[in-house]
C-alpha cells in the first residue's frame, strides 16, 4: 500500500515545477504549458484523496477541471495567436505596454 | 519493497523527469512532446487509484486534444529559440527559490498531520468506472454539468471571435 | 397751632400725592400722540386741564396737610438698591413742597391758559403753524418734572426733577431752533438753549458733588436720613458739610442764576414769552432756593457756608439790577430783574431767613409771571400793529424788532387793559405797600438788617434801583407817543390772554395777606415742616424803620424815573438820557458789565483753543499720521512682509512642495513595480501565496 502522502508530495513537486515553469520560460506557450502542469499536479492530488476516502466527488471534480482546462486552453492559445499578430513575437517580456 | 512501491517510484522518476523535461527543454516541441510524457504517466497513477475512466479521459483530452492543440499553435507560431537575456536574473533565483520554499511548505503541510494508509479496493469494482462517474455526474453533479456544456461554447465562441479576420 | 387745631378731624387726601405728576404726564401723552389731530384750542385745553387738576390734588393736598400738619412720606416704589445705598420713589407731601406744588400748579395754569391766545399767534407770526402742539408737550412735561423735583424726598429723585426742568427750558428756550431771535432763520435760539444747558451743567456738577460727599459722609441721600444725622455729622466732620453745602451753593447758582452761571437767563428770553414767565421767572428758576430752603438743616449747621449763600445772593441782586437799567429789550429789563429777584430769596435762605425767601417766592411768582406775560401782549400788540402796516418794498429788508422799547410808546391807549395789569405788576415789584412785593421784599429787608447788615445794604440799592428801572420801563413802553408805526397801530389782546392777567393782578395786589407781619399764616404753615427737623424759624418782627426806609427809597426812585422819563417822554429815535449823565457807566449797564465777553475769552475761547490743539497737534498730527502710519503701519508692513515671505513663501509653500515632491517621489518608486512583464506579476502572486502558506503554518 502507497502511503498517501506519497502521492501528494509527487503532486507537491509537480505543481511546482510547473509553478517555476511559469514564472522563469518567456515563451508564452512553454508558460501555458506549464500552467497545464499544475491543473494536472493538482488533479493527481484529487484523485489520490478520492481514492482514499472511498469518495467519488473528487474524481467528478477532476473530470470538471479537465473540461474547463481544454475551454481554457482553446481561448488562451486564441489569445496567443491573437497577440502573435500584432506583436510577431510570443516572448511575454515583449508585451509590457503596461509598464508604468 | 513491495511491487506497488518500485512501480510508483519508476513512475514517478519519470513523470518529474519529463516535467523537468518541459521546465528546461528551449525547443518548443520538445517541451509538448515532455508534457505529453507527463500526461500519460499521471494517466497511469488514475489506473492505479481506481479511476480509469479519468485514466482513459486524461489521455483523450488532455494529451490526445489538448496537447495536440498546442502543437498546432507551435507549428502556426514558429519555434524560433528566444535568446535569453539576462535583465531579470535575479527574478530567476527568487522564483526557484520561492518554489523550493513552497514545495517545503505543501510537504510540512501533509507530513505534520500523519501518513495515512491508502486503502486500494478492487480493480474492477464500479468505484472509478464509468458507471460509476456516470451515475454520479447526472445525479449529484447535474447543475455543474450543465453549466460545463455553456461553458464550453462559450470558448468556443471566444476562440472563433478571438482569431477572426476583420 | 390754632390751625391745626382746628381742623384736627378734616379729610385726608394724601394717597392723591402721585396724581400731581400723573395728570401732567397724562396731558403730555394725549397731545404727543393724538395732539396731530386735534385743534389748537383742544391741544390747549388738555394742556391747561392736566396742570389745572394737578392744582387741584395740590389744594386737597393742602386740605390733608391743615389736619396732618407733619406731613407724610409716600413710597411709590423702590428705585436703587446696591450695598449701603437704598433709594426709592418717595414723596414727601409737606407744607413746603405742598407751598411749591401749589404756586407751580397754579400759576401754571394761568399761565398755560394764557398760552392758548399767546401761542395761537406766535405760530401765526412765525408761519408754523404745526409747532402749537409741540409748545404744549414740552409745556406739561415742565410740569411734571417741577412736580417730581419739589415732592421728592431723597436727593437723587429731586435731582431727576432738577435735570427734567433744565431739560424742558432748553427744549422751550430753542422752541424756535431754525430762527434767530427775529424770526428770521438762523441759530441764535438753539445757540441760547445750549448757553443755558450748559451753564446748568456747571451747576448739576455741583449738585453732583454735593450728593456724592452727601452720600459718602450720610450713606444716604434721603431728607429723613441726612437730617437725622445732622447734628452728629457737624460734631465729627464740620467740613463734610460745609464741603456739601457750598457744592450745592454751585448748583443753585446754575439753576436759580446766581453769579457766576446767570449768564443764561437774558439769553433764554429768545423762547416764547410764556416759558420765559413760567420757567424764567416763577418756577423753575426757584428751584435753587427750594432746595436752599429744604435743605435748611444742612446750612444752618454750618454759618460759613450760610454767609457765602448770602454775600452769593445780594450780590447778584446788586448786579443783576444795574444791569436791568441799561436794557432797551422790554424781555430782558425783567429777565435781569428776575436774576435781581432771585438774588434777593438767595440771600433770604442764605440767612437762615426761610419763610422771607418763600414768602418773596410766592409772591414775585405772581408778579413777575404777570409781568411777563403783559410783555408778551405788548410784544404781540406791537406785532398785530406790524402786520396791518402797508406792505412798502422796504418792508422787507427792515429788521424789526417786537421787543425793543424803543420802538414803543403811548401804548396805554391802544392796550388799556394790558397796560393796567403790567402797572400793577411793576409797583408790586417796586415793593410800594400794600401791594404784595411790599411785604415779602420788606421781610427780607428786615431779617437782613438783623442778620447780616452788608447784605441788607446791597439789597436795599437793589431794591432802589428795582424801582428805577420799573419805572423807566413803564414811562418808555406806555407814555407818551408812539416812536414806531407798529406801535401807532398796535390792537388789545383777546381775553384768553388778558382774563389770565387780570387773575394774576389780583394775586399781586392781595398776595400780602400769606404773611401780614402780625398773622404770619406762611410762617405758621411752614413752620410744621421745620419743626419736624428741629429747626425754629422766628417770626419776623416788623420793622418800622426799615419798612420805611425801603418805602422811601422805592418813591425816590420812582421819582427819579418820572423825571427822567415821565416829564418829558422820549421821541423817536431820541438817546437815552442815562447816556448823557451816565456816560461810560450806561454804556457798561448796556453791555451787561461784558459778562459774556469775559467768559468767551476766559473759558470758550480757551475751550476750543484746547479742543483745536487735541484734535489738530494731538490726534491728527501725533496719533493720525504719525502713530498710525510710522509705528502701527509699520509694524503691519513689517509683519505682512514676515508673514509673505519666509511664512507664507517659505514654509507653507514648502509643504505643499514638499508634500507634492513627496508623492511625486514615491510615486516613481511605486511605480518600478509596474514593469508591465506578466511573469513579475506572476511572481508577485506566487510569493504572496509562499508567504500565506508560511504564515498559516507557522502560525
Amino acid at each position: 500500500m502507497i502511503p498517501i502522502s506519497y502521492y501528494i508530495i509527487l503532486s507537491a513537486l509537480l505543481f511546482t515545477i510547473g509553478a517555476v515553469c511559469v514564472l522563469i520560460r518567456r515563451n508564452a506557450i512553454i508558460i501555458f504549458m506549464g500552467i497545464e502542469l499544475m491543473l494536472n499536479a493538482a488533479n493527481l492530488a484529487f484523485v489520490a484523496f478520492a481514492n482514499q476516502h472511498q469518495v467519488l466527488s473528487g474524481q467528478i471534480f477532476v473530470f470538471f477541471v479537465m473540461t474547463v482546462a481544454a475551454a481554457e486552453v482553446a481561448i488562451g492559445l486564441a489569445l496567443i495567436v491573437t497577440i502573435f499578430r500584432s506583436k510577431q513575437s510570443i516572448d511575454v517580456d515583449q508585451i509590457s505596454s503596461l509598464k508604468g | 519493497m513491495s511491487v506497488d512501491l518500485i512501480f510508483f517510484l519508476a513512475l514517478a522518476i519519470v513523470a518529474v523527469g519529463a516535467a523537468l523535461g518541459l521546465l528546461f527543454s528551449r525547443n518548443a516541441v520538445y517541451a509538448a512532446l515532455f508534457l505529453v510524457l507527463n500526461f500519460i504517466t499521471v494517466a497511469v497513477y488514475y489506473l492505479l487509484l481506481n479511476a480509469p475512466f479519468l485514466a482513459m479521459a486524461q489521455v483523450t483530452v488532455y494529451a490526445g486534444a489538448i496537447m495536440v492543440l498546442f502543437l498546432f499553435v507551435i507549428m502556426l507560431l514558429g519555434t524560433k529559440k528566444l535568446k535569453t537575456r539576462g535583465e531579470h536574473l535575479w527574478q530567476r533565483r527568487l522564483a526557484i527559490g520561492l518554489g523550493v520554499i513552497l514545495f517545503a511548505e505543501i510537504a510540512a503541510l501533509f507530513l505534520a498531520k500523519g501518513q495515512n494508509v491508502l486503502m486500494v479496493g478492487d480493480i474492477g469494482s464500479k468505484f472509478g468506472s464509468p458507471e460509476g462517474i456516470g451515475i454520479e455526474l447526472f445525479t449529484q453533479y447535474l447543475l455543474p454539468f450543465e453549466i460545463t456544456s455553456i461553458l464550453l461554447l462559450v470558448g468556443m465562441i471566444g476562440a472563433i471571435v478571438l482569431t477572426k479576420d476583420d | 397751632m390754632p390751625l391745626s387745631e382746628a381742623v384736627n378731624q378734616g379729610p385726608q387726601f394724601f394717597y392723591l400725592a402721585p396724581w400731581i405728576i400723573i395728570f401732567p404726564v397724562i396731558g403730555l401723552l394725549i397731545n404727543m400722540f393724538l395732539g396731530g389731530r386735534f385743534k389748537e384750542r383742544v391741544i390747549g385745553i388738555i394742556a391747561s386741564s392736566a396742570s389745572g387738576l394737578a392744582f387741584v390734588v395740590a389744594i386737597l393736598l393742602g386740605i390733608s396737610l391743615l389736619s396732618h400738619p407733619e406731613g407724610v412720606v409716600l413710597r411709590l416704589a423702590e428705585w436703587i438698591s446696591i450695598g449701603e445705598l437704598q433709594l426709592d420713589w418717595t414723596i414727601r407731601v409737606d407744607t413746603l413742597s405742598t407751598t411749591m406744588m401749589l404756586v407751580v400748579s397754579g400759576v401754571g395754569t394761568l399761565i398755560h391758559i394764557y398760552a392758548i391766545g399767546y401761542m395761537h399767534e406766535d405760530v401765526r407770526f412765525k408761519d408754523d403753524l404745526g409747532r402749537y402742539q409741540r409748545f404744549f408737550v414740552f409745556f406739561n412735561l415742565f410740569i411734571a418734572a417741577m412736580m417730581i423735583l419739589v415732592s421728592a424726598d431723597n436727593y437723587l429723585m429731586l435731582f431727576v426733577g432738577w435735570e427734567g426742568v433744565g431739560l424742558c427750558s432748553f427744549l422751550l428756550i430753542g422752541f424756535w431752533y431754525d430762527k434767530d431771535l427775529l424770526g428770521r432763520p438762523g441759530t441764535e435760539n438753539a445757540l441760547a438753549g445750549s448757553k443755558a444747558f450748559i451753564a446748568n451743567r456747571v451747576g448739576d456738577f455741583g449738585f453732583l458733588m454735593a450728593s456724592f460727599t452727601m452720600f459718602w459722609g450720610f450713606k444716604t441721600v434721603s431728607f429723613g436720613g441726612v437730617f437725622s444725622q445732622v447734628h452728629h455729622i457737624a460734631e465729627t466732620q464740620p467740613g463734610l458739610i460745609l464741603t456739601i453745602t457750598l457744592f450745592m451753593l454751585l448748583g443753585v447758582a446754575g439753576k436759580s442764576a446766581q453769579l457766576p452761571l446767570f449768564v443764561w437767563l437774558p439769553d433764554a428770553m429768545a423762547g416764547p414769552t410764556p416759558v420765559s414767565a413760567l420757567i424764567h421767572a416763577a418756577t423753575m428758576v426757584t428751584a435753587g432756593v427750594y432746595l436752599v430752603a429744604r435743605s435748611a438743616p444742612l446750612y444752618s449747621a454750618v454759618p460759613e457756608a450760610q454767609a457765602v449763600v448770602a454775600l452769593v445772593g445780594g450780590i447778584t441782586a446788586l448786579f443783576a439790577a444795574t444791569i436791568a437799567v441799561g436794557q432797551y429789550d422790554l424781555k430782558k429789563v425783567l429777565a435781569y430783574s428776575t436774576i435781581s429777584q432771585l438774588g434777593f430769596m438767595v440771600a433770604a435762605v442764605g440767612m437762615g431767613a426761610y419763610v422771607a425767601g418763600m414768602f418773596h417766592l410766592i409772591t414775585h411768582a405772581f408778579f413777575k409771571a404777570l409781568l411777563f406775560l403783559s410783555a408778551g401782549s405788548v410784544i404781540l400788540g406791537i406785532e398785530r400793529g406790524h402786520h396791518h402796516l402797508p406792505h412798502d418794498d422796504h418792508h422787507g429788508d427792515e429788521v424789526f424788532d417786537p421787543g425793543d422799547m424803543r420802538h414803543m410808546g403811548g401804548l396805554r391807549k391802544r392796550m388799556p387793559t394790558t397796560f393796567w395789569v403790567f402797572l400793577v405788576g411793576a409797583v408790586a415789584l417796586s415793593g410800594i405797600p400794600p401791594l404784595a412785593g411790599f411785604f415779602s421784599k420788606d421781610e427780607i429787608l428786615a431779617d437782613a438788617f438783623h442778620l447780616n447788615f452788608p447784605v441788607y445794604i446791597m439789597l436795599a440799592i437793589a431794591a432802589f434801583f428795582t424801582a428805577f428801572y420799573m419805572g423807566r420801563q413803564v414811562w418808555l413802553v406806555f407814555f407818551g407817543s408812539p416812536r414806531h408805526e407798529a406801535a401807532e397801530h398796535a390792537e388789545e389782546s383777546p381775553p384768553v390772554i388778558t382774563i389770565p392777567l387780570i387773575a394774576l393782578a389780583g394775586l399781586s395786589i392781595l398776595g400780602g395777606v400769606l404773611n401780614l407781619p402780625s398773622v404770619h399764616i406762611l410762617t405758621h404753615w411752614l413752620e410744621h415742616t421745620y419743626e419736624t427737623f428741629h429747626l425754629h424759624l422766628h417770626a419776623g418782627e416788623f420793622n418800622l424803620q426799615v419798612a420805611l426806609i425801603s418805602t422811601g427809597l422805592a418813591l425816590a426812585a420812582i421819582f427819579l424815573a418820572w423825571l427822567l422819563y415821565g416829564r418829558k417822554p422820549l421821541i423817536k429815535d431820541q438817546p437815552d438820557p442815562l447816556q448823557k449823565i451816565l456816560g461810560p457807566i450806561f454804556n457798561g449797564m448796556n453791555r451787561k458789565w461784558y459778562v459774556d465777553e469775559i467768559y468767551e475769552f476766559l473759558f470758550i475761547d480757551r475751550y476750543i483753543d484746547l479742543a483745536k490743539f487735541l484734535s489738530i497737534k494731538v490726534d491728527w498730527d501725533f496719533w493720525h499720521d504719525w502713530f498710525h502710519d510710522k509705528v502701527i503701519g509699520a509694524a503691519y508692513r513689517q509683519g505682512a512682509k514676515f508673514l509673505a515671505g519666509p511664512i507664507d513663501l517659505g514654509i507653507i509653500d514648502g509643504i505643499s512642495k514638499g508634500l507634492a515632491k513627496l508623492f511625486q517621489t514615491l510615486a516613481a518608486q511605486f511605480r518600478k513595480l509596474q514593469t508591465g512583464y506578466v511573469r513579475n506579476y506572476a511572481l508577485a502572486v506566487f510569493a504572496g501565496v509562499v508567504i500565506i502558506l508560511g504564515y498559516l503554518i507557522l502560525g
